[in-house]
């Protein structure tokens, strides 16, 4: 099975402060779906970032979705992260964009056609029972409501990878459902690779699973 | 109503540079105008022992746009009491003989030195009179005129442009969460500051066109006609092809390059 994220040695810090992973080891096979948890502050977070770039590794080697993300160029992460798809637990929605807009948002710059771009926003707003609101402007919206914007977005590109942090942290429960549903689907239909960050993994998932537990920088499988 | 006011800061601070520069313009334009005019009035006086032809005068010195040769009857006349024709006559052979020396710009205190210098040199010109002390008071009254403009136009270019560079950090404020977010989907950095520069452009148009219309209004004013005709010039108030490709020119590359200066000191979120 081919290989979607490849770590070897890797370590992050954020500038003058302390290794948070420390030569961490792993591989993660393409059309898996994965949850990493970890106590706070125990960098769940930190590596998530690492994956889309946002932190570069201080050292060894991360590839994901076959670019080697240490010293990349701004091109090269820019392709990267036009084939990923971020989740936020701040949701991360331009406040001066409609959810429309916002979905449309990776399409955009991934240069889909208006046509395609107009049918596939209005599919996935019926995915995220949101269409009637599509006119409406982030902060009309409830946090729940926000997060499947977020959803909404993160799935527009048919991305190979999802990276979620924290995707159902301040939300209700049909949200959360909703939200949980939708990455099964995207993982099951479309063999998309989805990486959640969590607290804690749900009771009721339909998809096999890996754990990946964070503890002291180190990164291990939970068997 | 906050977009129409977030365009309003930005169009007045570029229309207060454009005001500044095109000020400058016409300053520096009636002060041309004025000592043109000056120096169609003034002229230089020599006095020379023998008669010296129009070539000789004007090789002197590159300045010398025009010589005449005064006459000696007006002298004579005051004169001309009891005299009969023939001391007239020896008295005209022996006065020398005068020339009115047209330039053709008027010069700075420097080069007025440089030309009674280089008259002096010619062995037969024993007197030059270049009212130097008129000419010196006129000329240091206008250059202290040209600099307080200058200098009052420069204050206000820099201020505004100072007031320009903060509007534009609150628009790098308001547009960097969108920027950052628009990064993470992998937006190159022309998408993502598409939208800055759009509105710099956008403001820097509008206000180039408030400047075109104030310079057509206050060129066709005729309060301002009389006021430029009254100190007798006439000056090209608003050059409406040149000053306005001028102001235009100078609206557009101000907004861009500060536009640019705040994507290049955006910093991606981490």
């Amino acid at each position: 099975m081919d290989k979607v994220i490849m770590a070897q040695d890797l370590s992050l810090s954020y500038s003058n402060s302390e290794t948070i992973i420390n030569k961490a080891n792993f591989s993660i096979d393409s059309g898996s779906f994965i949850f990493i948890t970890g106590a706070s502050g125990s960098g769940k977070s930190t590596l998530l970032k690492s994956l889309y770039g946002a932190l570069k590794p201080k050292q060894g080697s991360l590839i994901v979705g076959g670019v080697e993300l240490r010293g990349v160029t701004n091109t090269k992460l820019n392709f990267l992260r036009r084939h990923v798809g971020i989740v936020f637990q701040d949701y991360k929605l331009v406040k001066e964009w409609t959810i429309e807009k916002n979905i449309m948002l990776p399409l955009i710059i991934n240069g889909y056609e208006k046509s395609i771009t107009q049918n596939q926003v209005d599919s996935l707003l019926k995915h995220v029972r949101l269409k009637h609101q599509a006119g409406k402007y982030p902060l009309e919206l409830s946090g729940g409501e926000q997060q499947r914007v977020a959803m909404a977005r993160a799935l527009a590109h048919n991305p190979i990878l999802i990276l979620a942090d924290e995707p159902t942290g301040n939300l209700d429960d049909y949200s959360s459902q909703l939200i949980w549903n939708l990455l099964e689907g995207a993982n099951e239909q479309l063999k998309t690779t989805v990486i959640v960050v969590t607290h804690h993994i749900p009771q009721n998932m339909n998809v096999d699973y890996k754990h990946y537990n964070i503890e002291y920088g180190s990164v291990h499988e939970v068997v | 109503m906050k977009s129409f006011k977030n365009h309003l800061s930005l169009v007045v601070a570029l229309l207060s540079i454009l005001f500044s520069i095109q000020i400058f313009i016409i300053v520096d334009r009636s002060i041309e105008a004025y000592k043109e005019n000056l120096s169609n009035n003034y002229a230089v006086i020599i006095v020379s022992q023998k008669t010296l032809d129009n070539e000789t005068i004007e090789g002197i010195n590159d300045i010398i746009s025009d010589v005449d040769e005064l006459s000696a009857d007006s002298v004579i006349k005051r004169l001309n009491s009891g005299l009969n024709e023939k001391n007239i006559e020896l008295l005209k052979l022996t006065l020398p003989k005068f020339y009115k020396l047209s330039l053709n710009y008027y010069p700075s205190p420097k080069q007025i030195k440089r030309l009674r210098k280089d008259l002096l040199k010619n062995k037969s010109i024993i007197k030059v009179e270049d009212f130097s002390h008129n000419h010196d008071t006129t000329y240091k009254l206008l250059l202290l005129f040209k600099n307080v403009v200058s200098l009052f136009s420069f204050v206000v270019f820099v201020v505004t442009t100072l007031l320009i560079f903060k509007e534009l950090r609150i628009w790098q404020f308001k547009h960097s969460e969108r920027m950052s977010i628009m990064g993470l989907f992998g937006a190159p950095v022309w998408l993502r500051s598409a939208v800055l520069f759009r509105l710099a452009i956008v403001d820097a148009i509008i206000a180039s066109f408030f400047a075109f219309g104030l310079f057509i209004y206050i060129s066709s004013s005729t309060w301002v006609k009389e006021q430029f005709s009254n100190i007798g010039i006439e000056v090209v108030i608003y050059d409406i092809v040149n000053d306005s490709a001028l102001l235009f020119g100078a609206a557009m590359i101000l907004s861009i390059l500060l536009a640019s200066l705040i994507v290049l000191g955006h910093k991606e979120e981490v």
